[in-house]
């Protein structure tokens, strides 16, 4: 019984050397594929100029990394999540439920979300409420609540070009997807005056919003479940395509694209740090204490992220096109004392 | 066949084999016709193949060719050793930020003494023209001599992937004109240093060798990490599949009785080899991660749930080259004496050991280019380090070839497509030469009877 012999030893080696080389010595990370070309250049960094090993990144959204983040304690879970969203309540619960129980909450700075079609296309110059009455599935004409059959962006707001409407909008499984919704979306209802018909029709606020929230489904938005290259991809191949886009992604791609100016500002870092630039939303990443002390370089990690050098004005995630927080010291003060959510 | 005599009196008869009927003359057609479709059916798979390879070898080709710019840089001492006791240790508070300083400041003093002007270059479009990998490789020379600093030394430096983009004719000047992270002016003084010799485009070994960069750097990025993590991974399948796969297939070909049991696990595993490999991923999270404890992105546990996506592979072909040896070797063994034991593994196993090692490096290949179950084990990530020699290596976090390639599609730089078409060409090299070894192998020892 030759080959059984062979097999048995092999499958002992394996499960000797699995208790051998059980110690981990690199961060791992994983989440929200909108902050992973930062932790990428932050990774890159820290390797390169600590003792510690370049951290492991991996992607896959928000939602994804943080249940990860959430599945445990010790060595084979992640140490830190990113998401360009705050944590969830029902997160936070899951977390518990499993053993996270000390999560330190790192803001990293800001993001833009711009809206850009083919650089040869027209220039657009949106408002929200333009955005709410060309998606959302029910609409307020007259008085009336009605479907959305608006096929024309000149239909929504004559000011805007004979083109017809065809939005590149991200798929519920990323966290860009809340922003737009309630940035845009949700603003432009309530900016249109739509909410109020819907209030008073629905009788209660919460469905109101959720009546706004409700994109429609004739082809017109379309989501898109891949990342940024995706939604470049479709507009290149149509020319009425618009999408929504990071503003790091679209500053590296400025020769494909054509911004389009929301309520009459032109999304860059400036705009955005400055508050004029209505569509932004703060980016974290989420590390559990639990580990730090225990995976070398956790503290390490998370200090440098934020250091003046990497995350301020001047640093390189600003010129990739990150928005700095204005409040970086007392992010620093944070993750110096190690301050948790609970705290 | 003219020199058949034929009186014009006689009429052909309708049976002859010169003049057809009309009903051979139909079903010679309908062959013709089938040959057609055939060639037609061949022409169009081809005519995909050479649509494939030749939109990836273009898009590709540009990765294995890098620009290099070579520089004098002076180490200035105050930045690079403030306390100025030449000590490494003391040194490497020193970040690759400040040495990226330094780097700019080089390159405009060696534009200003090349003596080249362009009207409206701004100091950015100078400083931006190397690659921020350059700081990272300052430091590094410079920690190694410490006794270097304060002179100037000669580097060759990576330039930046727009502007190597210009000379692989990604980037044009009109792009570049609308675009924010260079200019034409930048290309402009890229094609004057080219003219001096001083920027040079060649052969790129670092793509190989080099691990993963990022999105600041795709002019520095290479597969390095992901070959070792895929060779890592091919290795743990060969020790685990190989063996376990020949062992079970032995047994059911030749010893296991014909009963239900053994009909319910042949049919079990034709069903395996059709389950889709992401299934094999979730298992592979559950009962290796979760259950055993084995660690997250490690080749390892790639190489584990691979060996289970490869095992039906292995088994059934094993199985068939079992079967394909004819019973009279069986017979004339056991005739002379030999145990049934020794039978097979004198003589069955060697003859059928070409089938067996074919459908073992069919496997091997399919399960090279997997990526789908490597997502839910945490190998689709960024990964740097290279990871240390095995056995302990296999616990080290990886990449994978296909999971490079996955990665750098989605990154914003446009020159990461490059890398990604780049990343393809090699896996396709791996994939032609097991598919050569395959076929060399069953020419080689190859029994006919």
């Amino acid at each position: 019984m030759k080959p059984f012999g062979l097999t048995a030893t092999a499958l002992s080696v394996v499960a000797l050397s699995a208790t051998a080389a059980a110690a981990r010595d690199q961060i791992q990370i994983a989440g929200s594929s909108t902050v992973l070309p930062y932790a990428t250049i932050v990774a890159e960094a820290f390797g390169e100029n600590t003792d510690f090993p370049t951290p492991v990144v991996e992607s896959g959204g928000s939602s994804a990394g943080l249940k990860k983040f959430c599945e445990g304690v010790g060595e084979n879970t992640v140490d830190i999540a990113n998401a360009s969203r705050p944590i969830k309540e029902s997160e936070i619960e899951a977390c518990t439920a499993n053993g996270v129980t000390d999560i330190m909450e790192v803001r990293i700075g800001y993001d833009g979300i711009v809206f850009a079609n083919q650089s040869s296309g027209p220039d657009f110059a949106f408002t929200p409420a333009d955005w709410f009455n060309a998606l959302s599935a029910k609409v307020v004409k007259d008085g009336a609540i009605v479907d959305n059959t608006a096929a024309n962006w000149n239909e929504v707001n004559p000011e805007l070009p004979e083109q017809a409407i065809l939005a590149f909008v991200p798929g519920t499984k990323h966290g860009t997807r809340e922003v737009f919704e309630e940035k845009v979306i949700l603003a432009g209802c309530e900016e249109s005056g739509a909410m109020e018909v819907f209030a008073a029709e629905m009788g209660d606020e919460d469905k109101a919003e959720e009546a706004c929230m409700t994109l429609r489904t004739d082809g017109k938005s379309v989501d898109i479940d891949g990342d940024y290259t995706e939604t470049l991809a479709r507009i290149e191949s149509d020319p009425n395509g618009i999408g929504v886009f990071g503003l790091s992604f679209y500053e590296n791609n400025t020769d494909k694209l054509k911004v389009a100016t929301m309520s009459g500002v032109t999304p860059s870092t400036e705009t955005i740090a400055s508050g004029e630039y209505p569509v932004s939303r703060p980016l974290f990443f989420y590390v559990k204490k639990a580990h730090i002390g225990e995976i070398p370089g956790l503290k390490e990690y998370a200090e440098f992220f934020v250091a003046d050098e990497l995350a301020g004005p001047e640093g390189p995630l600003a010129q990739y096109g990150l928005v700095a927080d204005p409040e970086l010291a007392s992010v620093q003060e944070a993750v110096a004392n190690e301050t948790t959510l609970s705290e | 066949m003219t020199d058949i005599p034929m009186s014009s009196e006689a009429q052909p008869r309708s049976n002859s084999l010169l003049s057809q009927d009309a009903r051979t003359r139909k079903r010679n057609a309908t062959e013709k016709r089938f040959r057609m479709y055939g060639v037609i059916a061949i022409g169009i798979a081809m005519a995909a193949l050479v649509i494939l390879l030749t939109s990836i070898v273009s898009d590709g080709a540009g990765a294995f060719r890098q620009s290099y710019l070579s520089i004098p840089v002076a180490l200035d001492a105050e930045t690079l050793d403030p306390n100025g006791n030449r000590d490494p240790a003391e040194m490497s508070k020193v970040l690759t930020l400040s040495y990226g300083k330094v780097l700019d400041k080089a390159v405009e003093t060696a534009v200003a003494d090349s003596g080249i002007a362009i009207e409206g270059l701004t100091s950015s479009d100078t400083s931006n023209l190397i690659s921020k990998e350059a700081s990272a490789q300052l430091r590094n020379h410079v920690l190694a001599n410490p006794e270097q600093v304060g002179q100037t030394v000669d580097f060759n430096v990576l330039v930046n992937g727009r502007v190597d983009g210009y000379f692989k004719g990604r980037v044009s000047m009109e792009s570049a004109a609308r675009d924010a992270n260079t200019s034409p002016q930048q290309l402009q003084l890229a094609d004057a240093l080219k003219e001096q010799g001083e920027l040079v485009t060649r052969f790129n070994w670092n793509f190989i060798t080099n691990p993963d960069a990022s999105d600041q750097r795709p002019e520095a990025a290479g597969v390095g990490v992901a070959i070792i993590g895929s060779a890592y991974m091919m290795l743990v399948v060969l020790f685990l599949a190989v063996p376990i796969g020949v062992a079970a297939s032995i047994y059911l070909e030749e010893f296991a009785p014909q009963n239900r049991w053994t009909d319910m696990i042949e049919v079990n595993i034709s069903n395996l080899a059709a389950v889709p490999s992401i299934v094999f991923g979730i298992l592979g999270l559950a009962a290796f991660i979760n259950f055993v404890g084995l660690p997250q992105s490690a080749p390892i546990v790639g190489g584990l749930v691979l060996t289970l996506m490869t095992l039906p592979t292995i088994i059934i072909s094993t199985r068939a080259a079992l079967k394909s040896v004819p019973p009279s070797i069986r017979d004339a063994a056991l005739g002379v004496g030999a145990s049934k034991m020794q039978s097979i593994f004198h003589h069955v196993l060697p003859l059928a050991m070409p089938g067996i090692l074919t459908g073992t490096i069919i496997g091997l290949a399919q399960a090279l280019g997997e990526t789908a179950p490597l997502l839910l084990i945490g190998m689709v990530a960024f990964v740097r380090e290279f990871p240390a020699a095995p056995p302990e290596g296999l616990w080290d976090p990886a990449s994978a070839l296909p999971v490079q390639v996955y990665n750098w599609t989605q990154r914003a730089d446009p020159a990461f497509i490059e890398r990604a078409s780049g990343a393809i060409i090699v896996l396709l090299i791996f994939l032609f030469c097991m598919n050569l070894l395959a076929i060399f192998l069953r020419r080689r020892f190859e029994r006919r009877w």
